[in-house]
C-alpha cells in the first residue's frame, strides 16, 4: 500500500516536471538545429550536429551584452535603493515613536492594493518632464520606493528584542547607529528576502521599459528580448538561441541560491 | 512601561526618503491619473476638461467591453486552475520521497524565467505547422490547431501560458505553508486510522486555508492585470489580438500606442475599481472558509 502510493507520487511529479522542464529542453534542442531540421516533417528530436552558429548569429544581431549590462545596472540600483529606503522606514515604524505614525502607516497600507497601471501615465509624464526618457535612470527612479518592503521589513525590525535597543541607548547610541549597527545585522534574513523579491520583479519588468525607453541600447533584457518577437520569428532556431541566452544565466544563479530564492518568495506568504 | 514615551522627531529623517518618493510617485501620480481620466489629452499633453465623457465613451466601446469580458475569463477560469493545480503540486512536493529536491528545482524554474523568453518558447510550441503540441495531439488524431491564429482558441492558448507561468511561484508559497503545519496533526490522524485522502481533505486543506487565501488574492490581482503574455504572443495587427485583449493591454494600447492618455487613464480607473471590489469581496468571503488558529 505504502509502496504503490510512492509510485503514484513519483509518476505525477514526473508528469509535472516534464510539463515545466520539457519546454525548456525543447527550446535548447531547437536552438542547436539547422533551419531545415526545425521544420522537418515528421518532427525531428535531435539535430544531426549541434549548430552553435545560431548563438553566434543571434548574438551579432542583438546586443545581448549591452542588454545584460543594462539589466544588471537597473536590477542592482533598484534593489539597493529599495532595500535601503524601505529598511529605514521600517525601522522607524517598528521602533520609534513619532506623530502621525499610524496615519502614515495606514496610508501606505492602502497604496499596496492599488494596481500599478494607475501610476504609469503620470510616471511617464514625470520622466518626460525631467528629460529622462530613454535613459537607465528612468527605469530605476519610479521603482526605488517599495511600500511592500516597508511592511515586510517592519516585522523583522519589530522582532528584535527590546533589551538590545535599550542597551545600545544606555551606551549612548544615536538612532542612526542603532539602525545601522545594531538592527541591520539582525534583520539580514528579511533584507535578503526583500532583495530577492525585488530582484525577480525588476528582472522580469516589461511594461515600464517599453513605455519609457525606445532605443535598444537603453533596454533591459526583458524588454529587449520582446523585440526579438515579430522581427524574425520564421527562424525559430535563432529565436530559441536568443531565448536560451536570456534564460540560462538566471537558471545558473538560481541553482546556486535556490534555498535563498525559495525562502524569499515564501516570506511573502507569511502573515505577520 | 506604563509611562508614555516622548515623540522622537528624528524618525522623520528615517521615513523622509520613502515619504518623498511615495508622495511623488504614488500619491501625486494617483491623483493626477484620476484627474487625467476627466480630460481629453492630446499627443503633446494638451488637455481639455471633458468631465465624464471618457467614461461614457468607454461604456459604448466594443473593444473595452471585450477587454472586460476577456479579463473576467482569465481571472474566472485562470485563478481556480492556478490555485487547484498549485495546491496539488505543492502537496506532492511536500511528500517525503527520493529526488524531492530535483523535482522542486524543476518546478521552480518558470518562476525566474523572463516573460519574453516564456512567450517565445510557447509561440514555438503552439506553432500550428511545426509545433510540439500539435505534434502530440496528432497522436490522438487531433487535426492541427491554430492556437494563436484562431480567434476562438486564442484566449485558451493565453490562459494555458498564464497558468503554466504562474503556478511555480504559487507552489513555492504553498509549500512553505504546508511546511508550517505541525506534524502532530498528521500523527493524531494516523493513529485514528485516517487514510491519505481523509488526511488531505480534513487536515491539510483546512490548515492550509490561510495560505490558499493569500495565493488566491495574489493570483487574482495578477490575472486581473494580465499584460505580458498577450502583448508578447499576439501581434497587435491581427484579428486574434481583438479576441485576447485584456484591460491592461487595452490600457497600454490607448495610452501609449494611440496616445489617448485621458481615455487610457479612464481605462485604468475602471480597472482599479474592479480590483478593489473583487478584493473586498474576497476578504469578506474569507470568514466563511479560511481557518486561523
Amino acid at each position: 500500500m505504502k509502496v504503490t502510493n510512492k509510485y503514484w507520487i513519483h509518476l505525477l511529479l514526473v508528469v509535472v516536471t516534464i510539463s515545466t522542464v520539457g519546454p525548456f529542453i525543447w527550446m535548447i534542442l531547437t536552438s542547436l538545429k539547422t533551419y531545415e531540421e526545425t521544420i522537418q516533417v515528421p518532427l525531428r528530436w535531435l539535430p544531426d550536429s549541434f549548430q552553435w552558429l545560431n548563438f553566434k548569429i543571434v548574438n551579432e544581431k542583438y546586443p545581448f551584452i549591452i542588454l545584460y549590462r543594462n539589466t544588471i545596472v537597473v536590477v542592482v540600483a533598484t534593489v539597493i535603493t529599495q532595500v535601503l529606503f524601505a529598511s529605514m522606514a521600517a525601522f522607524a515604524f517598528a521602533r520609534l515613536h513619532f506623530p502621525l505614525k499610524n496615519t502614515l502607516f495606514l496610508l501606505m497600507l492602502s497604496l499596496l492594493m492599488v494596481p500599478g497601471q494607475i501610476f504609469l501615465i503620470p510616471h511617464y509624464q514625470i520622466i518626460v518632464n525631467l528629460n529622462l526618457n530613454d535613459t537607465l535612470t528612468a527605469l530605476v527612479l519610479p521603482h526605488m520606493f517599495s511600500v511592500f518592503g516597508v511592511f515586510l521589513l517592519r516585522q523583522f525590525f519589530a522582532a528584535v528584542p527590546q533589551e538590545l535597543e535599550d542597551a545600545a541607548r544606555i551606551d549612548g547610541c544615536s538612532n542612526f547607529r542603532i539602525y545601522w549597527q545594531v538592527m541591520m545585522p539582525l534583520v539580514v534574513p528579511g533584507l535578503v528576502a526583500m532583495a530577492i523579491l525585488t530582484m525577480i520583479n525588476s528582472w522580469k519588468e516589461l511594461l515600464w521599459p517599453i513605455i519609457v525607453n525606445s532605443s535598444i541600447d537603453k533596454m533591459t533584457l526583458s524588454a529587449g528580448l520582446a523585440n526579438l518577437i515579430g522581427e524574425h520569428t520564421t527562424y525559430y532556431e535563432q529565436v530559441m538561441a536568443g531565448a536560451v541566452i536570456s534564460v540560462l544565466p538566471m537558471i545558473v544563479v538560481f541553482a546556486f541560491f535556490q534555498r535563498k530564492f525559495v525562502e524569499g518568495i515564501a516570506q511573502t506568504g507569511i502573515k505577520g | 512601561m506604563a509611562k508614555r514615551k516622548k515623540y522622537d522627531y528624528s524618525a522623520f529623517l528615517f521615513i523622509a526618503p520613502i515619504l518623498i518618493g511615495i508622495s511623488i510617485f504614488y500619491l501625486y501620480a494617483f491623483v493626477r491619473n484620476i484627474y487625467l481620466s476627466f480630460n481629453d489629452v492630446g499627443v503633446f499633453g494638451e488637455r481639455t476638461f471633458v468631465g465624464l465623457e471618457n467614461f461614457r465613451k468607454l461604456m459604448e466601446d466594443p473593444i473595452f467591453k471585450r477587454a472586460l469580458l476577456n479579463t473576467a475569463f482569465y481571472a474566472g477560469v485562470g485563478v481556480p486552475l492556478i490555485v487547484m493545480l498549485s495546491v496539488c503540486i505543492a502537496w506532492l512536493l511536500n511528500q517525503k520521497i527520493r529526488g524531492q529536491s530535483f523535482y522542486r528545482t524543476a518546478i521552480f524554474i518558470p518562476a525566474i524565467t523572463l516573460p519574453a523568453a516564456i512567450a517565445l518558447l510557447w509561440r514555438w510550441l503552439f506553432n500550428s505547422q511545426y509545433g510540439l503540441i500539435n505534434y502530440f495531439l496528432a497522436w490522438f488524431g487531433v487535426e492541427p490547431i491554430a492556437w494563436l491564429g484562431d480567434p476562438d482558441t486564442v484566449r485558451w492558448s493565453i490562459l494555458i501560458v498564464l497558468v503554466w507561468a504562474a503556478i511555480s511561484y504559487m507552489v513555492i508559497i504553498l509549500l512553505a505553508g504546508l511546511q508550517r503545519i505541525s506534524s502532530t496533526y498528521y500523527e493524531a490522524a494516523q493513529i485514528d486510522g485516517a487514510n491519505t485522502w481523509q488526511i488531505f481533505f480534513k487536515i491539510t486543506i483546512p490548515l492550509l486555508t490561510p495560505t490558499i487565501f493569500f495565493v488566491t488574492i495574489v493570483s487574482m490581482i495578477g490575472m486581473l492585470q494580465v499584460f505580458d503574455f498577450i502583448f508578447l504572443m499576439i501581434r497587435v495587427d491581427t484579428a486574434s489580438y481583438r479576441y485576447a485583449v485584456s484591460l491592461v493591454t487595452y490600457f497600454f494600447e490607448t495610452s501609449f500606442t494611440l496616445n489617448q492618455r485621458g481615455y487610457g487613464a479612464a481605462v485604468s480607473v475602471i480597472s482599479l475599481i474592479i480590483i478593489f471590489a473583487i478584493t473586498a469581496i474576497q476578504f469578506r468571503l474569507q470568514k466563511r472558509w479560511v481557518n486561523y488558529d
